[in-house]
């Protein structure tokens, strides 16, 4: 028996949410008494993963997976699960996580528990605590099954350094020809992604318009964060589609998220919820916003911002 | 083209959520239903498919009587015929094997889901009627086109898109910008009278296994109250973000 996790890469090198499945990998490990096998696919410096406790690192390499295929990558992650006799799965959340997590589950006849945001709170019965109602709640969930899907919700566990000394395997998958083939990608290159982030910078239709959001990018740009917007922004064509956040959008689970001329609806603060460290910019000292935020301007953004801007510099300046 | 749309049946998005006996029931009290959000822009692009390519829409729904009123709402914007699964859904496995029974027994080319519903966010009946099925699987769909049985799609990626090719019978799990948010449609009134009209057939369920179990239900931790600061006094919310919060 064992615990698997699918440690994700992008052009071979691991994403912070990798570390943090792996952190979670080990803790289920030591509960069920068992070791930890970390996945990797065309994953370069893959003894990183020992630093916080895979006791195995079955790494593969296939040219043919170049590309992420999300049945051909379950496939893989079905095959390596059933030769270590793995009982427990752990994927990350990640869009491509997300596609893959219940063909897993199929393919393994596992019970499948997305948005996991802790630990197992008992292996016997197996019950773990996922997010529901968009943040608006949890739910205690069991899985009854003999196999287990557990899909990780990001920045919910933490990462957790847990040095081991592993062992790595190369492991030969089966691959066949993919049913659905990429064509082409197309991404911002050098942008930094709200999946990626650990800080986001969002802006609503309290800016005005789109020729504002200059000193959005530049406050974004001086925290190393991704930028974001509220959905009127989106469906108005200020801002692009993919920058969308709230229950509609994109889930925010940062460390810190910024909200400037946001009023704070229920269905914006229900994506935005998971995030630790709310601030929020507004005029209106009764915009719903304030009763979420942990921190609050009243002020208008248009003085603020080019403000936080300029001392967030002197800061930098200082602190580096 | 035969379609198949699932529609799951969700609290409105204002809705408040509380729990009940101990805990372990979600509380409908004065909770207003509607079509999952994302169930409603591929709704909309399963119109398209009818009116320019002559496809029929079934819409189908894992359910108990009450869901009736959101499988009206569907046929009311234009789907052909309805199914419900009379069965009340335990798990996103068990609602899957049910749907994937119909899909398969109805020979549906194409299976049109949500990404996600907003009630329990599993983001998984989609993907595993696919796996299910041995059909092919496109997920966040953010634009897809058919000719015969050659599908073209795209969905989002991290930081932006990837175009896809694939062929039916296919599974979607499909989210805005498959149709934008302005072609959505409201149903009329002659949409509504049509629909009472329509077929909603209610099947038996197979009582497929579910593989996990709700146990409890929690609501998050109250927040403290937000701390003001001083629009001229934007050094406090540095310190504060710095030596307080930690995250700068
Ligand atoms: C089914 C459904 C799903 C939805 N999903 C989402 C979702 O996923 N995400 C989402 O965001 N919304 C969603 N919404 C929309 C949501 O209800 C709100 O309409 C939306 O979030 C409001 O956006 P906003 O705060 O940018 O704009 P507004 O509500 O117009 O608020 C603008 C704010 O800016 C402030 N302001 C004005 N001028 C200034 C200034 N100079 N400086 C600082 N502040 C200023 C105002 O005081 C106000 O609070 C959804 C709605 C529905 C019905
Ligand atoms: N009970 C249900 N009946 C019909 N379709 C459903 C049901 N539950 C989920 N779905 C479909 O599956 C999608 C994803 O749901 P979920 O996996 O529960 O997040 C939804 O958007 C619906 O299209």
């Amino acid at each position: 028996m064992s615990v698997l996790i699918y440690a994700s890469s992008s052009d071979g090198k691991f994403k912070k949410s990798s570390f943090e499945v792996v952190s979670y990998g080990k803790k289920v490990a030591e509960e069920l008494g068992t070791k930890l096998i970390a996945l990797t696919i065309n994953a370069k410096d893959v003894t990183e993963l020992q630093n916080y406790g895979a006791d195995t690192i079955v790494s593969v390499n296939n040219e043919a997976l170049n590309e992420f295929n999300a049945k051909e990558y379950a496939s893989v992650i079905q095959q390596v699960a059933e030769s270590k006799e793995s009982k427990v799965v752990v994927i990350d959340s990640s869009i491509d996580g997300i596609y893959i997590g219940p063909l897993v589950s199929v393919a393994l006849n596992a019970g499948y528990a997305s948005n996991v945001v802790d630990a197992p709170s008992s292996t016997s019965p197996f019950v773990v605590k996922r997010k529901a109602f968009s943040n608006k709640g949890f739910n205690n969930t069991e899985i009854t099954t003999e196999n287990k899907v557990i899909g990780l919700a990001k920045n919910s566990f933490g990462i957790h350094e847990n040095p081991v000394t592993a062992l790595v395997e190369n492991f030969d998958a089966l691959v066949s020809e993919p049913g659905v083939k990429s064509i082409s990608i197309d991404k911002a290159i050098g942008k930094v992604t709200i999946a990626d982030a650990d800080v986001v910078v969002s802006a609503g239709r309290g800016l005005k318009g789109p020729e504002n959001w200059g000193m959005v990018e530049e406050l974004a740009d001086v925290l190393g964060a991704a930028t974001a917007c509220s959905k009127p922004v989106s469906d108005l064509g200020w801002r692009p589609h993919g920058e969308h956040v709230g229950q509609t959008g994109k889930p925010v689970a940062t460390n810190l998220y910024i909200a400037i001329g946001i009023s704070g609806a229920i269905q914006h603060l229900a994506g935005i919820n998971a995030s630790k460290v709310k601030v929020v910019i507004n005029t209106d000292p009764e915009a719903p916003f304030f009763k979420a935020a942990d921190y609050g301007v009243v002020g208008d953004a248009f003085d603020v911002v080019p403000q936080l801007i300029s001392k967030l510099k002197d800061f930098k300046a200082q602190n580096s | 083209m035969k379609i198949l749309v699932c529609i799951s049946h969700v609290p409105d998005t204002t809705s408040k959520i509380n729990f009940t006996d101990n805990n372990t029931n979600f509380d409908t009290n004065g909770v207003q239903f509607v079509i999952n959000p994302y169930d409603e822009f591929v709704l909309t692009r399963a119109m398209w498919f009818k009116e320019k390519q002559g496809a029929t829409v079934t819409v189908v729904n894992v359910g108990s009587a009450s869901t009736e009123s959101t499988l009206r709402k569907a046929l009311a914007i234009g789907a052909d015929n309805a199914i419900r699964i009379n069965a009340e859904p335990k798990d996103g496995m068990s609602v899957a094997k049910e749907i994937a029974a119909v899909a398969k027994e109805g020979a549906y080319d194409l299976i049109l889901a949500g990404k996600e519903s907003s009630d329990y966010n599993g983001q998984m009946v989609p993907g595993m009627i696919a796996a299910l099925l041995g059909y092919n699987f496109v997920n966040g769909c953010v634009q897809m086109d058919v000719d015969g049985t050659h599908v073209t799609a795209t969905r989002e990626i991290d930081g932006g898109s990837e175009s896809l090719q694939t062929s039916l019978p296919l599974v979607v799990g499909g989210q805005k910008g498959i149709v934008e948010e302005s072609d959505l449609r409201i149903p009329n009134m002659r949409g509504i009278m049509m629909a009472r009209k329509k077929p909603l057939n209610v099947i038996e369920s197979t009582n497929s296994d579910n593989a996990t179990n709700s146990v409890s239900f929690e609501k998050p931790a109250p927040k403290g109250a937000v701390k003001l600061v001083d629009a001229e006094n934007i050094d406090e919310l540095i310190n504060l973000l710095h030596n307080e919060a930690k995250v700068i």
